[in-house]
């Protein structure tokens, strides 16, 4: 067999071989050229989150707000945004229906510190090209191809340029910009630029116009917005929907996370190639001023330990480590004991912010969320923070029951809710709404051992259940698994702390179903045994040939029911328990009202949103403080007998 | 059916209306009702060596009705008892499934069925008959006809005569409830009763007339004998003073349905006294069997681990410590195999009729 093929082989190759090569060297060498950015991502839209017409309306959406929130943020302004999605007006005639159409203006302002003039063409029609890329420092977008990407492709769909307007101050004047990108130099070209009259006092507004598709469901730009709203309680998102409908999300947390601070590099998280490049590029003297100045948590005597370890002399000239000797440094910073990098640089939502964002946007009888201390992958620190929320709430709870009353045949049972927990994922506050199952915080999700806290869960499968799992890390670099950001890569350090973070959530949901429960089974109890009651006495009285005075058994059974199932007891327990008592971080809903520290929301009307610039905090329900002695002393009793 | 209405309550209503009663006490006294019933299990069963019988020991469960884990069972012992005095009343017979769909619906206001299946309704039933110390037949509750019988028997039933020797291959179908009241023995002339397991060996005893050839009385219960096949060759053992020989498998299913027969069953050891055979006979198939009539190992069934666990659990039964018992069993259990016996058909189709049987009983080759 081997030797026919060989023979087939040989006996081809002969004839083509024999006569000339078709390109010479020299030919292609000549046909060598180089590739811009600009061009490869034209062909390789799909890496950039532009696969399809329905994405990419997402992902446009998705850049220009990361940006104006990022903008805002840094320039310490509380930000006020709005998103505009519309049908775009074909020429003439009457725009079709927005589940129809497939071209769209995307327009998003914002309140942010504006863009001065120079900078505009660039950030807007120059791939990488921005400011977050060379630093270690927590933000949204991090690499500088994003909303350029965005502006590629509405020049690549419909030929329209990218409209900006931007203004720094009130003093200064707005300009208006049209701006495209040139492919082949990654450059921008500028096609109009004027100052206009605009109204707001400072901002940017960007207006795309592309070719999309508006679905609404999972993964769209509504759950998007809506996500947006849930991670970032401080912002105040308004929503113009296609449709012609306004959404407002309002702010419910009045003070601006705590500033990210900028960071050099962790030891830990260095590769031996970039070791490599930074012993060249260094402005240190010597390898220990090297180590010390060039990286965070490396003091003067650490420095002295690595080198000691590496057996190099602290004096040497960084540009003269190279081979075996940086190879013995590389080992030697793995071998000594460092301290975590510093957490400031990292600034996660907050327990606090989650919970105000949950209870904002899901209806549950439970929430809670957990803070993780910061950890480091790679040399860069991060923090997980975990949240859930539990349950229907209350009015969907009260409003279901009612529907089924039909009796059950035999090999009947009664349908359970066999919907399957939802999982919304963040990274640096922005939510992954694709590739879900390719992300470490999913992988964490399945992971966890959700029965051990009252929770359904089939193998390999999510857990069961009314419940939105929310996970966030914040990290200076979020290690994505491609460009267009959709999934956390699995890193071992990243998804141990998401699973810590999860089963904290899990214990305390645990306790709280577990309290639930306790009450019902109670409650249950009581009430088979007035439905038996009603049985027995009917029947006993056909066994005594209707002669019986039935009303008074039933009284006399009852009695005994009442005094054999914790009688006053359980009407205690029935009624008022229920505090968060012991759950930290928690809110839980009632029919009666929220009990734990949960926001107030503006209620139907949205006259009642609280003024951006107020500086009220939430407001605590007042009860609670008069609450809790009460809570505290019935628990101890409880657990007396 | 048979039964003329009577007006005053019979002593089986009466017993009925007593779990009533105790529920009226209880109430008037705020105590928890509760009901005593005898445990059925292997556990409060004594065998009575003298009377050759199983009976029921003196153990009792309490039921109570405010106990979350009992109060549902307590309840549909109640509606069970109602549905029984109803029957009673109306002097009606039926079935353990009308009963359950006679008590089965939803309760007022909820969700819940007072009975899921009927496999909850069952038990109920047995516990009444151990607590009344009312049999199933008086508790007018039947099963369904599952066995036959052929041979020199005259019977009237509802006042029908039935001869059992004119009623070709197929016989007579036994009822369910065969008490003097229901069924009478008019005549019979057989030498011995044979209770054969299964029906394929009755139909070819039946086919091959043995019954006539032998003068005896083919009986089958198609399996484990219903409570009317064991009763009726109780009836005959007892009122014609002929011996009973049974003929099952030879596995250990086949030995137990042999020692329900000879000294009554763990479940419902209270009506051993009325079911009971002791000296009914074990006539095959014995382990010895294959050896003795040259049975071919490859007729012959592997025992599986069911199988051996069952045996052993029989090895420890106090009625099977006869000497010649403890070596059937382990005998059977060192060869490793069980015999059916349909696996006679192997040397011939009529080997039952023409050897096997004639032989053992010449050779009285069975065991007690």
């Amino acid at each position: 067999m081997s030797t026919a093929l060989a023979k087939t082989m040989t006996t081809e190759k002969t004839p083509t071989a024999e006569p000339k090569a078709t390109v010479s060297a020299a030919e292609m060498g000549a046909r060598q050229r180089e590739i811009s950015v600009s061009e490869f991502f034209t062909k390789n839209r799909h890496l950039l989150g532009f696969d399809n017409p329905r994405k990419a309306l997402l992902t446009c959406v998705k850049e220009a707000v990361d940006n104006a929130l990022d903008a805002a943020e840094e320039a310490g302004i509380l930000p006020d945004v709005v998103v505009k999605v519309e049908v775009a007006p074909s020429n003439g005639s009457a725009p079709p229906p927005a589940s129809q159409a497939t071209r769209f203006r995307v327009t998003v302002t914002d309140n942010g510190p504006g863009i001065v003039r120079q900078q505009i063409p660039p950030i807007f029609a120059k791939l990488l090209y921005g400011s977050k890329f060379h630093r270690l420092r927590m933000s949204r977008g991090q690499q500088g191809i994003g909303i350029s990407a965005a502006g590629m492709y509405a020049q690549l769909t419909t030929g329209k340029p990218v409209q900006i307007i931007s203004r720094t101050g009130a003093r200064a004047a707005a300009h208006y910009f049209e701006v495209q990108i040139d492919t082949k130099k990654n450059e921008p070209r500028i096609f109009e630029n004027k100052k206009i009259d605009w109204e707001p006092p400072r901002g940017t507004q960007v207006t795309l116009e592309i070719e999309g598709r508006y679905q609404k469901g999972r993964a769209s730009v509504d759950e998007y917005l809506e996500q947006v709203a849930i991670a970032n309680p401080h912002v105040k998102l308004g929503y113009l929907t296609p449709e012609g409908e306004t959404r407002e999300y309002p702010r419910t947390i009045h003070e601006l996370p705590p500033q990210p601070k900028e960071i050099k590099p962790h030891p830990y998280g260095i590769e031996f190639g970039i070791l490599l490049r930074m012993l060249h590029d260094t402005k240190g003297h010597s390898l220990a001023g090297f180590l010390a100045g060039d990286f965070s948590r490396v003091s003067a005597a650490v420095a002295q330990e690595i080198c000691k370890t590496a057996k190099l002399s602290p004096n040497a000239r960084p540009r003269n480590i190279h081979g075996e000797d940086a190879e013995a440094l590389y080992k030697a910073i793995q071998a000594t004991k460092i301290m975590a990098p510093p957490s400031n640089s990292v600034s996660p939502i907050g327990e606090k912010g989650i919970l105000h964002g949950l209870y904002k946007q899901i209806k549950g009888d439970f929430y809670t969320a957990v803070t993780r201390p910061p950890s480091v992958y790679r040399g860069n620190p991060f923090v997980i923070e975990a949240g859930l929320a539990y349950g229907k709430g209350p009015e969907q709870a009260a409003a279901t029951p009612e529907a089924p009353a039909a009796p059950l045949a035999e090999g009947e049972q009664r349908e359970d809710d066999s919907e399957l927990a939802r999982v919304i994922r963040y990274a640096n506050r922005v939510p992954l709404l694709y590739q879900q199952s390719a992300c470490a915080t999913f992988k964490a999700v399945l992971e966890t051992a959700w029965r051990n806290y009252g929770i359904a869960q089939s193998k390999g499968a999510l857990p069961g259940g009314p419940m939105v799992v929310f996970v966030h890390m914040a990290s200076v670099w979020v290690p994505f698994t491609s460009e267009s950001k959709e999934a956390i890569a699995d890193y071992d350090e990243i998804r141990k702390e998401i699973k810590l973070g999860l089963q904290e959530c899990g214990r305390r949901l645990g306790m709280f179903l577990r309290r639930r429960e306790r009450a019902k089974s109670e409650f249950r109890r009581r009430n088979i045994f007035e439905l038996y009651i009603e049985e027995v006495v009917e029947a006993c009285a056909r066994l005594k040939g209707g002669k019986l005075a039935k009303e008074k058994l039933k009284t006399q059974l009852q009695k005994i029911a009442t005094k054999r199932t914790g009688g006053a007891r359980t009407d205690e327990i029935l009624g008022g328990d229920g505090g968060p008592e012991g759950l930290p971080h928690s809110i839980i809903v009632t029919p009666e009202g929220p009990e734990g520290d949960a926001p107030v929301l503006p209620g139907a009307e949205a006259s009642a949103v609280a003024p951006p610039e107020a500086p009220a905090k939430p407001a605590r329900r007042p009860a609670k403080a008069a609450k809790r002695p009460a809570r505290t002393a019935k628990t101890a009793k409880r657990k007396k007998r | 059916m048979a039964q003329a209405k009577v007006k005053s309550p019979g002593p089986v209503e009466k017993k009925l209306v007593g779990v009533a009663d105790v529920v009226l006490v209880a109430a008037e006294k705020s105590k928890d009702p509760t009901l005593s019933i005898p445990v059925r299990s292997l556990a409060n069963v004594n065998f009575n060596e003298k009377r050759g019988i199983i009976e029921m020991g003196k153990r009792k469960q309490a039921r109570t009705f405010f106990n979350v884990g009992m109060a549902k069972k307590f309840m549909q012992t109640v509606l069970v008892a109602d549905a029984l005095a109803e029957l009673q009343r109306a002097g009606l017979t039926t079935s353990l499934r009308e009963i359950y769909y006679r008590t089965k619906h939803t309760m007022k206001e909820s969700h819940e069925n007072t009975f899921d299946n009927q496999n909850e309704s069952d038990p109920l039933i047995e516990d009444l008959e151990v607590t009344l110390a009312a049999l199933r037949e008086e508790l007018h509750v039947r099963a369904e006809n599952a066995g036959s019988i052929v041979g020199p028997v005259v019977l009237a039933d509802d006042g029908d005569r039935v001869d059992c020797a004119r009623l070709g291959k197929g016989g007579y179908s036994v009822p369910s409830i065969v008490e003097p009241e229901f069924i009478e023995i008019r005549r019979c002339t057989a030498d011995f009763i044979l209770l054969v397991e299964k029906g394929t060996q009755w139909n070819r005893l039946s086919e091959d007339k043995f019954w006539r050839r032998y003068n005896c009385v083919l009986l089958t219960g198609n399996g484990q004998p219903p409570r009317g096949v064991r009763r009726l060759a109780r009836r005959l053992h007892e009122e014609y003073k002929i011996p009973v020989y049974v003929l099952v498998d030879n596995d250990p299913w086949g030995y137990y349905i042999y020692s329900v027969v000879k000294q009554g069953s763990i479940n419902l050891a209270f009506e051993s006294q009325r079911m009971a055979i002791p000296k009914a006979k074990f006539i095959g198939l014995s382990s010895a069997d294959p050896d003795h009539y040259g049975l071919p190992r490859n007729v012959g069934i592997k025992l599986n681990d069911k199988d051996i666990g069952r045996a052993k659990e029989l090895l420890k039964y106090r009625w099977f410590q006869k000497k010649d018992w403890q070596e059937e069993i382990k005998r059977m259990l060192a060869s490793g195999l069980k015999y059916e016996l349909d696996a006679l058909a192997n040397k011939d189709f009529r080997y039952l009729t023409k050897t096997y049987l004639p032989r053992k009983l010449k050779e009285q080759d069975w065991l007690d």
